[in-house]
């Protein structure tokens, strides 16, 4: 049982990284890594909404959805349960903590239309994990998207000085840089397997 | 009258290509590139949903208040996204499974919110159906063209037709993740060498389909660019 859980959570964060890997969540990754301090926060917000998202839409899912048959509303219950989730948040947040608030509040709204978010909650019902696995799997994939953004944005830092030819200034440079970085997270492929054998 | 709406058409394809020139679905662009099938086929389905929820939201937008406007889009986009999946679910099963999670990602896709706030909102409906057929033709244009480079050069096939002597001579990396963001960067530096201007103007924030939402944070990479550019015009 413990084996299993903890194969799910090395394999979210590691093999099937997030970011890396399986391409959700690039806005941020590429918006919001300019700065270490920066990615760190809105790597801790994401995992925190990405849990308590999990946490709200598996017993809509177990409990409302499928009983009553409508599975085909799941896109459409999922992003508004996550939306407004994220306003609540915002909200208790602010009045219970603001010291949190300030530090978190404003990588928060844009958390709303992040498709890392919706996708953990998609894919933990597609896998027919339950909610102790899923809640594992959505921790997994929050630290690994945090994991990715910390490197990246300490990639980026070293960045600063170099002069690259005009056309590739900006975006495609970070691009670039981001390929590398992925091609790093292509190593851990089989890591799990032999980790845990 | 009709030249205008000519205009906005060919906006979208090539002017401000959502993908590559306003920089808006990275995860869906990297993602279903892999090969030319998949890519076309999510192409078509995000444009589908990009029409109707542009003439829907054009339609609706004196009735919906300015302050929940973003819910209300959400819904609006949600239920074409599930109308469009039942479809193919129905009518091309084997599209249906290899976009898998990434056809209910439309949902979040930058591009169709993006136009919703940028264009649906203060056009008329004409006008935005012109918009969305010429983003949506724009996105897929993009999809496409990164499609066929990781194919071709990754596989050494098209729309999986093996091609005979690339086949044995093909780069696997490139339909790799890491492929992905190589392939998207260097077409962007491409599209940026062409048009001689790194990123266009009116991109910065107010292009950002969450500007609405974060408007706080200022220090993102569009702004960033925008900033860049700033800074080379007032060299020259």
């Amino acid at each position: 049982m413990l084996k299993s859980l903890a194969i799910i959570l090395m394999t979210s964060v590691l093999v099937n990284n997030y970011v890396l890997s399986k391409f959700l969540g690039i806005c941020p990754f590429l918006g919001v890594s300019k700065k270490v301090d920066q990615a760190t926060g809105m790597g801790i917000a994401v995992t925190f909404v990405m849990l308590l998202a999990t946490a709200v839409t598996y017993p809509i899912q177990t409990f409302l959805l499928t009983p009553f048959g409508l599975e085909y509303l799941q896109t459409i219950v999922f992003i508004l349960v996550i939306a407004s989730l994220v306003q609540l948040v915002e909200i208790v947040l602010k009045r219970y903590l603001p010291a949190l608030s300030r530090s978190l509040g404003v990588y928060l709204p844009l958390i709303t239309t992040n498709c890392a978010v919706l996708g953990v909650t998609i894919n933990n019902v597609t896998d027919g994990y339950n909610f102790v696995e899923s809640m594992v799997s959505s921790l997994g994939c929050g630290l690994g998207f945090l994991l990715a953004m910390v490197l990246f944005a300490g990639v980026r830092e070293k960045m600063e000085n170099c002069n690259p030819p005009k056309a590739f200034r900006g975006l495609p440079l970070t691009l670039t840089a981001a390929a590398i970085v992925s091609l790093s997270f292509m190593g851990f492929a089989g890591i799990v397997d032999n980790l845990f054998a | 009258m009709n030249k205008n709406y000519l205009k906005i058409l060919l906006n979208g394809l090539i002017k401000e290509n959502p993908v590559l020139v306003l920089v808006l679905g990275t995860c869906p662009s990297l993602a279903t590139t892999t090969n030319v099938t998949d890519a076309v086929g999510m192409g078509i389905a995000a444009t589908l949903v990009l029409i109707c929820s542009n003439i829907v939201i054009s339609a609706l937008r004196n009735i919906i208040p300015d302050k929940v406007r973003i819910p209300c889009y959400i819904v609006v986009i949600a239920g074409f996204v599930t109308v469009v999946e039942m479809l193919l679910h129905a009518f091309v099963p084997s599209l249906y499974d290899s976009l898998g999670v990434f056809l209910s990602l439309i949902v979040v896709n930058c591009i169709i919110l993006g136009r919703a706030e940028m264009f649906a909102n203060k056009n008329n409906v004409v006008a935005s159906a012109f918009d969305g057929i010429g983003m949506g033709l724009g996105f897929t244009l993009a999809l496409f063209a990164m499609a066929t480079i990781r194919e071709v050069l990754g596989a050494g096939s098209f729309c999986g037709i093996s091609i005979p002597i690339l086949r044995d001579y093909c780069v696997p990396i490139l339909r790799d993740a890491p492929g992905g963001f190589f392939v998207f960067g260097v077409l962007i530096a491409i599209v940026a060498a062409i048009t001689g201007k790194q990123h266009l103007k009116g991109a910065g924030c107010a292009g950002c389909p969450s500007a609405a939402l974060c408007g706080k944070l200022g220090n993102c990479a569009q702004a960033e660019q925008s900033a860049e550019q700033e800074e080379g015009t007032a060299n020259a």
